[in-house]
């Protein structure tokens, strides 16, 4: 009986030849990821420990960028105990503001995080670099303190789902509506405990980006991670993202910074899923649950508040692109809201560069410095009672953005923007 | 290692919320967070359970956030063991890390009433319901697992291996 793609990666960092679905493992970590949320709560476990300092002060990232800059004096404080550990300890992928954005947007753009790497986070869209090839998952404090002192974790082997993807998507499909599609399909809890395995020659069509927001959202399935093969575009990313180190390091010695895994001819799913991406249409989750999909032309006239086009999901420049270049010479719909907030400093100022920070000013949006802020229901977009938000981000459940009777669907940057031209639920138009 | 004692048996989804209330979150120390553990659907629950007791529960049980606090609540309860037909994967993580023995069966889940007098051995996974006579193969930890769950959590399980060093 073969392996899965990600069974192999865990076989590898346990040490061991063969691990199967259910088996319990100890495995090293290659980064472990902690916010301004998470990270004191972490750092506080940490004192529990006998052994004293981190495991290794080159594979801990700490990255203050949920309520960052400061919302107020406890995320200050936060902040500044952050801050002040990782100064004590020497971390070396420590980002202040200035350096920081959103976690999983930024781990892989400094080549942080790569292909056949073990990576736990104390966030649950730690899965996003999957779409590398690595795994990733999401756990809590005491896993987190535990990777920071020793460099490690356990884990349930999972099984897996094999999701193909086939054929080519239409214009203005991307990476969210094709992820939405599948929640709606299996549910909030279909892939629960298990991998998501994208297989299919449909992937030869998704650019990276389309990549990290579908394997971003497989946690809203429940799924332990979600994980892409390694291709040509995967090798392209993880060259033109290499830290110096690590490339120094490569030129010297020959041996590649990152390994790529693949699953077995023979490698046994509990469930294999078909999804022809040439017959999907945009795709939107309304309130309250991700799997609560529609088909943009059954969506009917829904009036909105607010657009946020940002997140670990769709804060990326691929999604600034589609965005500008919707709303290029065009107006936001009188008396809506349009926030911008590109992931990264590097998203934000390829997005300076490429003009479409201009466009964005111009049709009347704002944009923001990167933070999590809205999508969270932080600050920097909270919605009042009963008011709606189409949103970029990846959750909708009762309050997240604001007050309990608010609304948000979520949807791609393409519907969106086009969303924000309208003031209503909108499809791209050509 | 074995745990013995008396059934609770609830039903599908339990949620962390219940298993201890959002309000109750500001207590960190464990006997009083356990005073709460369950109180929102079993009122005599607190009232009844006794040292070793252990808690039978179908589908998805711990789901929701990922809050710690729930299995130490019903860690300090007093529960040796819950069975349930699935976990939550944060919740099934968490038990383990604050080191409440935790095994999944789901025929065992099904099947166990309320009230049984319930037998597990961790060392092979046999669940015997000595009430009904049947017994039940749920999944055994692995020596690691089981080391990590009589250390009594993952912070006491690597301190013990740093010192056995
Ligand atoms: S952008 Fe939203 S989902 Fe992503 S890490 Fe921040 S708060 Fe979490």
């Amino acid at each position: 009986m073969g392996m899965t793609m990600t069974q192999k990666i865990l076989a590898q960092a346990a040490g061991l030849d063969k691990v199967e679905a259910g088996q319990l493992i100890m495995a090293d970590l290659d980064m472990v990821l902690a916010n301004d949320i998470t990270g004191p709560v972490a750092i506080q476990e940490l004192a529990r420990f006998d052994k004293k300092g981190v495991f290794d002060k080159d594979k801990i990232a700490l990255v203050p960028d949920h309520f960052s800059p400061n919302k107020d004096i406890q995320s200050a404080h936060n902040c500044k105990y952050l801050r002040e550990f990782a100064h004590a300890n020497d971390i070396r992928h420590f980002y202040e503001v200035g350096q920081m954005g959103i976690e999983h947007a930024l781990l892989p753009e400094k080549g942080i995080v790569t292909a056949g790497d073990v990576v736990i986070g104390a966030d649950s869209h730690t899965c996003t670099y999957g779409a590398l090839g690595a795994f990733s998952t999401g756990v809590g404090s005491t896993d987190a303190a535990a990777g920071i002192a020793f460099g490690k974790a356990w884990f349930k082997v999972p099984s897996a789902i094999k999701i193909v993807l086939t054929g080519k998507p239409a214009k203005w499909i991307s990476g969210k509506d094709i992820i939405l599609h599948i929640i709606g399909t299996i549910g909030v809890d279909g892939a629960l405990y298990r991998s998501m395995e994208f297989t299919g020659d449909g992937i030869s069509y998704l650019s990276m980006d389309d990549r990290f927001t579908i394997a971003n959202m497989a946690i809203e399935a429940g799924g332990k991670n979600g994980i892409f093969p390694v291709d040509g575009k995967t090798l392209e990313y993880i060259d033109s993202h290499m830290s110096e180190k690590a490339r120094k390091e490569y030129e010297n010695t020959g041996a590649a910074p990152y390994k790529v895994f693949e699953a077995d001819e023979d490698a046994v799913y509990d469930q294999v899923i078909t999804v022809d991406l040439s017959r999907l249409r945009p795709t939107v989750a309304f309130p309250h649950l991700p799997s609560n999909t529609h088909t943009i032309d059954e969506v009917g006239d829904i009036k909105i508040d607010q657009v946020v086009i940002g997140s670990c999901t769709n804060g990326r420049l691929e999604d600034m692109r589609i965005a500008a270049q919707i709303m290029k010479g065009r107006k936001v719909a009188p008396g809506l809201r349009v926030i911008v907030i590109p992931a990264t400093q590097q998203i934000y100022l390829d997005s300076l560069e490429a003009g479409y920070i201009k466009t964005f000013i111009d049709a009347g949006a704002i944009v923001s410095t990167p933070t999590c802020g809205p999508c969270l229901g932080g600050y920097m977009g909270i919605l009042a009672e009963n008011e709606r938000c189409v949103s970029t981000t990846n959750r909708n459940f009762v309050g997240r953005m604001g007050h309990v009777s608010s609304e948000i669907y979520l949807a791609s940057p393409a519907v969106a923007a086009a969303s924000a031209l309208t003031g209503k639920i909108s499809a791209p138009q050509d | 290692m074995k745990a013995s004692g008396k059934v609770f048996k609830y039903g599908d989804n339990v949620d962390t919320d219940v298993i201890i209330p959002a309000r109750y979150l500001a207590e960190t120390n464990p006997k009083g967070l356990a005073k709460h553990c369950m109180e929102d659907i079993d009122t005599d629950f607190v009232g009844n359970v006794k040292e070793g007791d252990i808690m039978v529960a179908r589908k998805n049980f711990g789901c929701g956030s990922s809050r710690e606090h729930a299995p130490i609540a019903i860690k300090a309860s007093g529960i040796s063991c819950v069975i349930a037909e699935t976990f939550a994967r944060i919740f099934y993580r968490n038990s383990i890390n604050i080191g409440l023995p935790i095994i999944e069966c789901p025929e065992a889940a099904r099947e166990i009433e309320g009230g049984d007098q319930v037998e597990v051995d961790f060392d092979s996974g046999l669940i015997t319901d000595k009430t009904s006579g049947k017994t039940y193969k749920g999944q055994a930890f692995p020596p690691f697992m089981q080391e990590l769950i009589a250390a009594g959590g993952l912070v006491n399980y690597f301190n013990k291996k740093s010192a056995d060093k």
